[in-house]
């Protein structure tokens, strides 16, 4: 009995001890990481599916073949090339930036499936009274289909970066500290895997679940102008 | 003025309008009524160049376009063509992310480029007039078809085109709002706003038109004053149209 007592003990304390260091490299470098390339692949996506919307040949082939590179092959095999593979051609980038450009790469590709795909859901009415009142495309689409299409593209937006939330940790495979790699150099020097890792993921739940929160009042207030 | 010459559309191998000839001078009110299928709405979406005609002459006002095989419009010729034209929708089509006002506001400052203030004292004058002064702030899912349709009149009026054109104004509203939006339509012919309107309210027609035109697989087959169509006509198809709609 006294020695499980002592464990539990010895448990209980590296918990405590290891929260806010685990923690602390979430706030530090999980949350850049994410907020960072969320946005950065939000403008990437952006100008991929305008181009894949153009009438531009050359645009749409490039726009297509980017998302298909970025869709068809694995998130870790690219944040490898990125890192590993560069400095081959004598590119060598710090880990961080080095996952800040692989993930934004990759979220850009995905979001702007995302926005092309919102962007052709808004009625062709829409296009019609706005050329109708003289607007050009470009004026239509900057004023009438896409705040319509902000709407739309919301719960699958803030899907995918709740998912950027936990797909960060594969930022640890290149060194970045981050809150799965402080995890995991705490784990190893604890012996006590099994309680750090839920402890870790814990702690992503924590944050998933504070931004889920801000996700949901976003979608309410874009809501406003729209029948349920 | 609206003068359209020999005004031709196809739609790949199908020929959908074959050879029109249209004047509406300055001021009047045109109608124009056919079956399903006739062309009426290609006919609205030709002169606001929603689509482009094959072929054939649109004059309106002092601008004038030639269509041909070899004819390549740019986007700021097409732009500026649509300014002289307002179009109002079947289906509303109100933007529904802004308000009512907003949506008449709209186009004043981003196309017309007017100052805000200016636009907004243009977009509520023009509330007023279609019965809607007290709806200003509502956003269009909660105003009713007939509310809906008087802002998309205003917000085509906020424009000052030369000419208005309407698709079936009426025929996606419960018959009890029918009414307040064909009065509005009266209001303008009567204040002398050039208007072409397809519609299927003979009666309405009547009250309305300075012209009639009959239209049927893609032809002109009469015009003339109200009288002229609805009570003295000698066109067989035209007769046969009349009795078919007065059945209903
Ligand atoms: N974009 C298009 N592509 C191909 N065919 C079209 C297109 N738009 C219209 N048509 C065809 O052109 C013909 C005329 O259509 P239009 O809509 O002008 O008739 P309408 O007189 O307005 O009929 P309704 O009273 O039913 O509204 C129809 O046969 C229609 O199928
Ligand atoms: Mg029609």
């Amino acid at each position: 009995m006294f020695s499980n007592q002592e464990r539990i003990d010895r448990i209980i304390g590296i918990l405590i001890d290891s929260f806010f260091p685990i923690l602390k490299a979430g706030i530090q470098f999980t949350i850049p990481l994410t907020i960072i390339t969320f946005v950065l692949g939000l403008i990437l996506a952006l100008l991929i599916a305008l181009a894949r919307l153009s009438s531009v040949k050359v645009l749409i082939v490039l726009a297509k073949f980017y998302v298909w590179i970025f869709r068809g092959t694995p998130l870790l095999v690219q944040i490898f090339i990125l890192f590993y593979g560069l400095p081959s051609f004598g590119i060598t980038l710090d880990p961080f930036p080095a996952a800040v450009i692989a993930f934004t790469l990759n979220k850009g590709a995905y979001s702007s499936e995302i926005i092309r795909a919102a962007i052709l859901s808004i009625p062709k009415g829409q296009w019609e009274a706005a050329f109708s009142i003289g607007m050009t495309k470009s004026q239509a689409m900057r004023r009438i289909i896409i705040p319509q299409s902000i709407r739309v593209t919301l719960p699958p937006l803030g899907n995918s970066f709740i998912s950027l939330v936990k797909d960060t940790s594969l930022a640890a495979t290149i060194t970045v500290t981050e809150l799965f790699q402080k995890g995991q150099q705490i784990a190893s020097v604890t012996y006590e895997p099994l309680w750090i890792y839920i402890e870790v993921a814990f702690i992503y739940l924590i944050f998933s679940t504070v931004l889920s929160y801000f996700q949901e009042k976003l979608e309410l207030r874009y809501d406003k102008g729209i029948a349920k | 003025m609206i003068q359209i010459s020999n005004l031709h559309k196809w739609f790949d191998q199908l020929e959908v309008l074959k050879g029109i000839d249209l004047l509406i001078p300055r001021g009047e009110t045109a109608v124009i009524i056919g079956p399903s299928g006739s062309g009426k709405t290609t006919l609205l979406r030709c002169l606001n160049l929603l689509e482009i005609p094959t072929q054939g002459t649109i004059e309106l006002g002092n601008k004038s376009i030639h269509f041909d095989k070899s004819t390549k419009l740019t986007s700021t010729e097409i732009v500026s063509f649509r300014k002289s034209t307002g179009m109002v929708f079947q289906g509303y089509n109100l933007f529904p992310h802004l308000t009512a006002l907003e949506n008449i506001i709209e186009g004043q400052i981003i196309v017309l480029k007017k100052t805000k203030a200016e636009a907004e004292k243009k977009a509520r004058a023009l509330l007023e007039k279609v019965g809607l002064g007290d709806r200003a702030d509502m956003y269009p899912h909660q105003l009713s078809g007939g509310q809906q349709q008087r802002v998309g009149i205003a917000r085509a009026m906020a424009m000052e085109p030369e000419v208005l054109l309407f698709d079936e104004p009426t025929s996606a509203l419960d018959p009890e709002l029918v009414g307040e939006v064909l009065k509005v339509i009266k209001d303008l012919a009567k204040e002398n706003m050039t208007q072409v309107i397809v519609t299927h309210e003979m009666n309405f027609a009547r009250e309305v038109a300075d012209q009639v035109i009959f239209m049927d697989q893609g032809v002109v087959v009469e015009k003339g004053t109200p009288s002229e169509i609805f009570q003295n006509t000698k066109n067989q198809r035209t007769l046969q149209f009349l009795n078919k709609v007065a059945e209903r």
